[in-house]
């Protein structure tokens, strides 16, 4: 069949867009918590300046599953990894925004004396990024293994922000002085969390995708 | 890896030549009826067909419920549209045909002895790819099929029979004002649906469609299958089509053939968005042949 190669070519260009746009997105979540933990003010404004990239993959990724949709009305795997593509579209396109919340928050953050030696954030944030490169990572090699890794990476996340929390509010508790920069700290930590919401999506969206199995909400 | 085996979408695909032996030993396909919950109208055993020495269809095995559309898929030449033809006998006209194994419509053994084959092919009714109106009047295109089978004692009857039928085939409203004109005058579609009518005239049970909507454009095809749709109610109708968006539009059942097998049956849902079998999911993703 002639058009199998040009529909092929489509989804190969579909998943490189969908795999550059997760590399911005993962970038731009290491630039602003490193940012913010180095109190480095350069780097905080290049990450609030560059959202356009994203923004613009978002529409592009998103016009070109309506296109394959539209034109292909593929079915069965291929119509499972369009919709899945959809769905990972919209979950980095919020990492994206995510990563410009944490450079807001750190603009507010750093106009005061440090709270505390950040430790906890940093760790939220390699296991947040980690999250999101396997989830990632599991999309390219379609590895159900890797994708259930990730879910079952979430549960040290959410750990990690009850403890920033309560942590912060020790702090906030002493001194009122640091209830401002701690607040922002806990949306930080919040953010994070998010972040790894929104791997979580992504892995199941992959096991959606390579097996049909729908495990969103325990479903199975 | 895939989990699955099925591969993977943003790469090509080969190794075909691995499926024929990964279906030999495939177990049959289950009874869709029973899946279905509804009452099983059709039931196929173990159906051989032969032209000549050539085996066409290979140890079919199937249940067709009642009252609902089954699709037939596949690519050209894999005996979907004869076995459609085993369903009324319409093979019984080719000179040189074999037919073992058992299908049975309500129960009865339809290749048994005794059976009345133009009975048969009133309870069991067909529509064809090119629609073929007799060349007469609209109307006697209906009307023929209930006089010959006796279905209507005076002209009342007769007319009403013919407009319910026209309405069922949802071409009254075009055709009321003209019913003794020429049905060869028709467009396409009308002409179409006009010999659905035809069919439905002499109350059958079950409608078979061999490639209803092909050969028409895509809002006579869209009117072909709303009618479907709505004619599921009444009839088990059994659909041949090439087009796989057709047959997921239309019916409630898929079955995909290849090579005069039954490759895999279900729900058309599960058939194009989680078919079981490689080769199927080969098909309906378009990575064939």
């Amino acid at each position: 069949m002639a058009q199998v190669p040009h529909f092929q070519e489509e989804l190969d260009q579909l998943k490189a867009r969908l795999l550059e746009m997760g590399g911005l997105a993962e970038d731009r979540v290491r630039s602003a918590v490193r940012a913010l933990v180095e109190r480095d003010h350069a780097l905080v404004e290049t990450v609030l300046a560059g959202d356009d990239p994203i923004n613009q993959l978002h529409i592009e990724i998103d016009s070109r599953c309506v296109k394959l949709l539209a034109l292909h009305q593929p079915m069965a795997v291929d119509l499972r990894s369009i919709l899945s593509a959809v769905k990972i579209n919209t979950d980095l396109e919020r990492v994206g925004d995510l990563a410009i919340n944490i450079a807001e928050a750190a603009v507010r953050y750093l106009a005061h004396p440090p709270v505390k030696e950040l430790i906890d954030i940093p760790r939220m944030a390699d296991i947040a990024h980690g999250m999101l490169r396997d989830a990632l990572d599991a999309f390219v090699r379609r590895d159900t293994t890797l994708a259930q890794q990730v879910l079952d990476a979430d549960d040290a996340l959410d750990a990690l922000k009850t403890q920033v929390f309560r942590e912060l509010l020790t702090y906030m508790l002493q001194d009122p002085h640091t209830i401002e920069p701690s607040l922002d700290l806990i949306l930080v930590s919040r953010h994070l969390e998010r972040i790894g919401d929104h791997a979580t999506n992504i892995a199941e969206d992959v096991i959606f995708m390579v097996s049909a199995r729908d495990v969103r909400h325990h479903a199975q | 890896m895939s989990e699955t085996g099925v591969k993977p979408p943003f790469h090509s695909i080969s190794g075909m030549s691995t499926l024929a032996s990964a279906l030999e030993s495939r177990p049959s396909p289950p009874a869709v009826a029973q899946q279905s919950g509804r009452a099983c109208k059709i039931t196929v055993q173990g159906l051989n067909f032969f032209y000549g020495l050539k085996r066409a269809l290979e140890n079919i095995s199937i249940d067709i419920p009642a009252n609902l559309v089954t699709a037939f898929i596949g690519p050209s030449g894999c005996g979907k549209s004869t076995f459609l033809r085993t369903l009324n006998r319409m093979n019984d006209i080719i000179p040189g045909t074999r037919l073992d194994g058992e299908i049975k419509i309500d129960g009865e053994d339809i290749y048994g002895g005794g059976i009345d084959v133009v009975g048969l092919r009133r309870r069991v009714g067909m529509v064809f790819q090119k629609s073929n109106p007799f060349p007469k009047s609209i109307f006697e295109n209906i009307a023929y099929g209930v006089r010959i089978n006796g279905l209507a004692g005076s002209r009342a009857e007769l007319n009403e029979r013919v407009e319910e039928s026209l309405k069922q085939a949802a071409i009254w409203d075009e055709v009321k004002d003209r019913l003794h004109d020429s049905a060869l005058a028709l467009s396409g579609g009308q002409q179409q649906r006009l010999c659905i009518a035809r069919a439905l005239a002499v109350k059958p049970d079950v409608l078979l469609m061999d490639e209803p909507a092909s050969a028409l454009d895509p809002i006579a095809t869209q009117r072909i299958e709303e009618l479907i749709y709505h004619l599921k109610a009444t009839y088990t109708i059994v659909i041949v089509t090439h087009n796989m968006q057709q047959a997921a539009r239309v019916s409630d059942l898929t079955a995909f053939f290849w090579l005069g097998r039954l490759v895999e049956v279900g729900a058309t849902d599960r058939i194009f968005t989680n078919p079981l079998e490689k080769l199927t999911e080969d098909y309906v993703t378009g990575r064939f042949g």
